[in-house]
């Protein structure tokens, strides 16, 4: 029998980086298809390439047997293939019924047939077995599991071969969880194939026929879900050695500078407790959706904390914004560098002085020269490839970007640095920087709270990591202490208990 | 991504420029208009003997080209200069505000209301300096209550100074009583846009020098000042500038409330022009600041802007004016010569930045 999707020798590269090296991946008619893999393995460019968002650059897609190429992401939903992304992706201030059809309204030149529009979102809601939402109320009033039951529900209209879910249960309840499952349950009876991607290898288990690791761009194994234990599918994500090198500075640990005991937020972090010492590099690992930047914001003073204390240099200062963190000597790398870290169409020398101005200021006024000779002095340091300190932002490449908002922190003279994905979306040459750059940091005696989603740089650099797993900070040991696989396992939250028993 | 120095520079250069050449091209646009219509006036005077091209070159060389020196006459610079104080010292607020990506509506009432507030005062017996200072502060204070109901209840600037629209307006018409306001005509107030000399450039009046020195105090303000970045880091990115500890409540507020001390003064001018407090005046103001903050290379949503270039912007808006009335052209006219240019400038701006990206 021919199966429903067949993908051979997937490749996809953006720039330099090689996101996909020869894919290939498999799903029956009805199956439940599970797709396993770390951060960054490339599940995400592989089910873009599949729902017509890149073009791959060599490879071969079978929908039914027949070659397909999507196009682009209407022509992939035309040709039977669904995405269901992991923020939903509903107008909340339209109806239930509205968002089920939008984009597919059954019409007649441009004038919506009502009472057929109707019929139609109340068929696909009963198909999935939840007549009892409401179709005339906005979606914003919905709860996040109704609301991921009126996406699914759009995403049947197509009548579609293939559903795609990434991350599904990533801001479900357990409660709302079983009903996915049901759900699930249902699209299988119809024929539906669905691609299941998550970190929960749990729930893979529960749910899945079978499952492809991807590792590094590359699928490393498919088997049979039932027969698979979770540490051997976990030594598939892993596999790799830690071959690249991390600068090691030598440094000291000295007293403790920061420390959180069981911070929470509103709705992340739940429950974080760590101390952090002087020339200390303090990793935190931890799958996306975690709460690790959350943690950092709560601490940074620009979200709401509402439980546990914080301590700053010995002193109690649970409460703060991010003006007087600053004052005290903690600075924060966003994440999110084009969004909130930089101001992308200002200067290369606003952007790195604008959280300390006033040495290169007299009585209020800014000397110019001197805060251009201030960034460039940086810009020498750090290798900033830039025309001048003059240049708009936005005309950098991401890692003269990120270079130049750590800089920031620099000038700051920030003793506690709190980095957010410090490398991310940047190349190799300023990833090794950057890690260069933090050993010195430590040898200067400033403490370093290091957040990555990539484990081998964690491994690599870190003095201590600590694992967050959904919410909670659930364990910190010295790096020489972790091995990849129990760090892993930590983060996915089965548990250590868990794995020995299937074992 | 990257661009060589050169290219980069000079992008940068043209657009510091952009508005002088706009104005520029604006007032030779008009100087050839106004010197055709005058060599058609004169072969219409004596059209008996000038006819055809030979006629035309006839009339050429005899026409007096009255309408021609009256635009580029010193007189009338003078005048195109004093007629813009007012909405060049607006702008020079509303360019603090729209650099951080604001906006503000009430303007022309706040303007209203002052300048009726300052004409009350004088006409109490108060002392010049005394009601000067009182009256700027109440435009300030507009400011502070847009500022604060902005940053503390993180309402839209759009929708808070569209009320206080109605409310300055509604404050006015109460303090005047329904009515215009007379002062007494000997106040120092009435001689802010007096012209002594029309042959000769200087002096100039002196609300003009006003202008100028407030121009020249912003543009340090906004470039040198830690204030000043710290406005366009709220209108380049709200975000970062929190991340990077700017209070941006505070900030806020206070340029509003700074920037309600040019609208008071803007008011004191109006006050001058009208030699009286009219409570319904200065109806559609903030669209001309705005409109001259916005052909001055602004952008409305944030993080972009120049007191040069809104100088600049409120001098194209004021010389189209004026060509257009030395053309004799109905004021309907101007306005949708008025409209054009700003959607033309605007547009402009776009395309060049479209451009710059790729």
């Amino acid at each position: 029998m021919t199966p429903r999707l067949r993908m051979t020798g997937v490749r996809k590269a953006f720039g330099a980086t090689q996101a996909l090296r020869g894919v290939s991946f498999e799903i029956g008619r009805g199956e439940v298809h599970a797709l396993i893999g770390e951060n960054g393995a490339g599940k995400s460019t592989l089910m873009k390439v599949l729902s017509g968002a890149y073009q791959p650059d060599a490879g071969r897609l079978e929908l039914d047997g027949v070659a397909f190429t999507p196009e682009n992401p209407l022509h992939a939903r035309q040709s039977g293939i669904a995405m269901i992304y992991q923020e939903l992706t509903l107008a909340p201030d339209l109806s239930v019924e509205e968002n089920i059809l939008l984009g597919s309204e059954p019409a007649r030149f441009g004038w919506i047939n009502r009472p057929r529009r109707r019929e139609l979102a109340r068929r696909a809601l009963a198909e999935l077995h939840h007549e009892t939402i409401p179709l005339d109320v906005p979606v914003g009033l919905l709860t996040i599991a109704e609301q991921q039951v009126v996406e699914i529900a759009r995403a049947l209209i197509g009548d579609p071969k293939v559903i795609i879910m990434d991350e599904p249960t990533s801001s479900l309840t357990q409660v709302d969880t079983e009903n996915l499952f049901a759900v699930i349950g249902k699209l299988r009876q119809r024929g539906v194939s669905v691609v299941y991607i998550s970190h929960f290898l749990e729930e893979c288990q529960r749910l899945c026929h079978r499952f492809t690791v991807l590792r590094d761009g590359e699928s490393v194994g498919t088997s049979d879900m039932r027969t698979a234990q979770l540490p051997e599918i976990i030594r598939l994500m892993v596999g790799r050695e830690i071959t690249e090198i991390y600068p090691q500075t030598p440094h000291t640990l000295g007293a403790t500078v920061f420390s959180l005991k069981n911070v929470a937020g509103e709705t992340k972090p739940r429950s974080v407790s760590l101390t952090l010492r002087a020339g200390e590099i303090l990793g935190v690992a931890g799958l996306i959706g975690a709460g690790r930047t959350e943690t950092l914001r709560a601490c940074f003073g620009l979200d709401r904390l509402i439980a546990g204390t914080v301590e700053v240099f010995g002193r109690e200062a649970t409460r703060g914004t991010p003006t007087s963190r600053l004052d005290s000597g903690i600075g924060l790398l966003s994440e999110n560098r084009k969004e909130e870290g930089l101001m992308l169409n200002r200067s290369l020398a606003d952007n790195l002085t604008v959280t300390r101005l006033s040495p290169l200021a007299r009585g209020g006024f800014i000397n110019r020269r001197a805060q251009q000779d201030c960034t460039q002095r940086w810009m020498e340091r750090l290798e900033v490839r830039a025309q001048s300190p003059a240049q708009p932002i936005s005309e950098l490449s991401g890692g003269n970007q990120q270079k130049i908002a750590i800089a920031r922190l620099l000038h700051h003279e920030a003793k506690i640095l709190l980095l957010d994905e410090p490398t991310r979306g940047i190349d190799v040459g300023s990833k090794a920087a950057i890690y260069r750059l933090i050993g010195q940091l430590a040898a200067e005696g400033k403490s370093i709270l290091f957040v990555s989603s990539y484990l081998p740089e964690l491994l690599g650099v870190c003095d201590t990591i600590a694992v967050m797993s959904r919410g909670v900070l659930v364990e910190s040991r010295p790096t020489t202490q972790w091995t990849e696989h129990e760090i892993i396992t930590a983060a996915i939250g089965s548990g250590s208990n868990d794995v020995s028993t299937h074992a | 991504m990257s661009s060589s120095p050169q290219r980069s520079r000079s992008r940068k250069l043209l657009s510091a420029l952009g508005p002088f050449f706009g104005l520029i091209l604006v007032t030779t646009l008009f100087m050839a208009m106004l010197a055709l219509k005058d060599v058609a006036d004169q072969m219409e005077k004596e059209k008996d003997t000038l006819q055809g091209f030979s006629g035309w070159q006839q009339a050429m060389k005899s026409s007096p080209y009255d309408g021609l020196k009256a635009f580029t006459s010193i007189a009338n610079f003078k005048t195109v200069l004093s007629q813009t104080v007012i909405v060049s010292i607006g702008a020079l607020g509303m360019t603090m505000i729209i650099v951080s990506g604001g906006i503000d509506l009430s303007v022309g009432s706040v303007v209203a209301l002052t300048s009726v507030l300052g004409a009350t005062l004088l006409n109490k017996g108060w002392g010049t300096a005394s009601a000067v200072i009182v009256t700027v502060l109440a435009g300030s204070a507009i400011g502070l209550l847009n500022g604060t109901l902005i940053a503390g209840l993180r309402l839209m600037p759009f929708i808070v100074t569209l009320g206080m629209m109605g409310v300055g307006r509604g404050l006015a018409k109460w303090v005047a009583g329904n009515q215009t306001v007379n002062y007494p005509i000997e106040s120092p107030i009435s001689n802010l846009m007096k012209m002594d000399d029309l042959d000769h450039l200087l002096p100039l009046p002196q609300g003009v020098w006003v202008a100028l020195g407030l121009a020249v105090v912003m543009s340090v303000v906004i470039r040198q000042t830690i204030f000043g970045r710290y406005i366009f880091a709220i209108g380049s990115n709200e975000a970062t500038a929190r991340l990077c500890g700017v209070r941006v409540p505070l900030q806020k507020v206070l340029i509003y409330a700074i920037a309600g001390i040019f609208f008071g003064c803007a008011g004191l001018m109006q006050l001058t022009r009208l030699t009286q407090g009219d409570p319904s005046g200065a109806v559609g103001l903030e669209l001309d600041i705005i409109a001259a903050v916005v052909i001055g290379g602004a952008s409305l949503s944030g993080g972009s802007g120049s007191i040069l270039g809104s100088m600049i912007g409120a001098l194209i808006i004021q010389a189209l004016r004026n060509g257009s009335s030395l053309m004799n052209w109905p004021t309907f006219t101007q306005e949708i010569i008025i409209g054009i240019v700003i959607i033309l400038a605007v547009g402009l701006d776009r395309y060049r930045q479209s451009r710059a990206k790729t």
